[in-house]
């Protein structure tokens, strides 16, 4: 059966809170969940108070910045802090996003930071991603083609056909979709989830690409694909406004379409 | 002596073996679209349904014989009967799908919901019949 309740060394528990700076006047609380493999004891939430004068606009901001003058052994993913990785992809107020995009300003009252719903937890804010990454793979996210690319140039495509890409080529992989969907939550084993079915779709819809039968083959599959209930967390959550929730549809469509 | 060899491992396998799984079932597309077809089917049929409910509100049982003896009242009530019943464990099915996940409860469950499904329809549609052939 699915769980409703979390086991008993998972329940979160109350941690300790690092007061602001002496003289600090715009402080904001951030209750952000922590958690190790090393000691043993349950996840707890830690609350740190930072000045808001004297830190940048976005949650990464304040993150870095807890991170690197109130507690160096908090953990988190981030790189490019512009939204271009998808490493800083987190539960923040409630909402699987990307830290670096989120301005704290957006959040009313404690910003609440959690890592990504129902994946392992490495450590504090890091999710362990690789079956999200694995069944990245087993879609075979590269072009596939018995054409011969021409010996003098590139595979074209018409500018409609190129037009189809948009929206799907600007996934970064964040798995903030998969992670808020509670179909991947229930079945994550078996179910695509989201964000792998609009990287699938992204090939079924490349003009260049001549294996959308087996490509078509491999997602039909109660589970695969069909878990699938058009609840739209994955469309409503994604930090960078892509629709998987379409793309998901749109192969649905296909399948049917090829049955006659 | 404090234990070296660390938790037993449980699962070897590769993330890429697990994810690819058992394969796909080439199937899904047909329960998919029997689920689209039968809540279309069953718009006009349940306005239907309750329209002619409504209006046979007091009748006698002679009277209501007499209307679902028809024979395109008979047609429709075995269709509402065939959509409903049909559509009920495509979403039944779902559910249990989504939320048991140990193989044999799963299965388990799918045949009692299929049996409730296919008795529950089948008596309604003798129903139907009787009161049309036999009044």
């Amino acid at each position: 059966m699915a769980n409703f309740s979390l086991p008993a060394n998972s329940r979160v528990q109350p941690g300790t809170t690092h007061k602001a700076p002496a003289g600090a006047k715009n402080v904001r609380s951030f209750n952000i969940y922590r958690w190790s493999a090393d000691d043993g004891q349950n996840p707890r939430t830690d609350t740190y108070e930072i000045d808001l004068d004297a830190c940048g606009p976005m949650v990464l901001d304040a993150l870095i910045k807890i991170k690197n003058e109130v507690d160096p052994t908090l953990t988190f993913r981030r790189s490019c802090r512009e939204g271009i990785c998808g490493s800083c992809a987190m539960n923040i107020d409630g909402t699987n996003t990307l830290a670096c995009l989120k301005p704290i300003e957006e959040v009313a009252g404690d910003v609440k930071i959690n890592p990504l719903p129902h994946m392992p937890v490495v450590k504090d804010l890091v999710p362990d991603l690789s079956q999200a990454y694995a069944q990245l793979r087993s879609i075979e996210p590269w072009l596939k083609s018995d054409t011969p690319a021409p010996p003098d140039g590139e595979r074209l495509q018409s500018k409609e056909e190129r037009a189809k890409l948009d929206g799907m080529w600007e996934c970064i992989l964040c798995f903030c979709c998969s992670t808020a969907c509670p179909s991947y939550w229930w079945n994550g084993d078996r179910f695509l989830g989201p964000a792998v079915l609009l990287a699938a779709y992204r090939w079924i819809a490349d003009s260049r690409d001549e294996a959308t039968g087996a490509r078509l083959d491999a997602l039909q599959d109660p589970f695969k694909l069909y878990r699938c209930h058009t609840i739209m967390n994955c469309t409503q959550t994604c930090p960078k406004g892509l629709n998987p929730a379409k793309a998901i549809g749109e192969i649905k469509a296909l399948m049917v379409e090829r049955e006659g | 002596m404090a234990d070296t060899k660390g938790p037993e491992i449980a699962i070897r396998r590769s993330m890429l073996g697990r994810a690819r799984g058992l394969g796909a079932a080439k199937s899904g597309t047909a329960h998919w679209w029997a689920m689209k077809a039968t809540s279309l089917a069953l718009i006009p049929l349940t306005l239907w349904m309750l329209g002619s409910m409504i209006g046979l509100q007091g009748a006698t049982r002679a009277q209501v014989a007499a209307w679902a003896g028809g024979p395109i009242t008979a047609t429709l009530l075995l269709a509402t009967i065939a959509a409903l019943f049909h559509h009920m464990y495509l979403g039944v099915q779902t559910v249990i799908e989504d939320y048991i996940h140990d193989e044999r409860p799963r299965i388990a469950w799918l045949m009692v919901a299929k049996g409730v499904a296919w008795l529950l329809g089948l008596a309604s549609a003798i129903s139907v019949l009787k009161l049309a052939f036999t009044g």
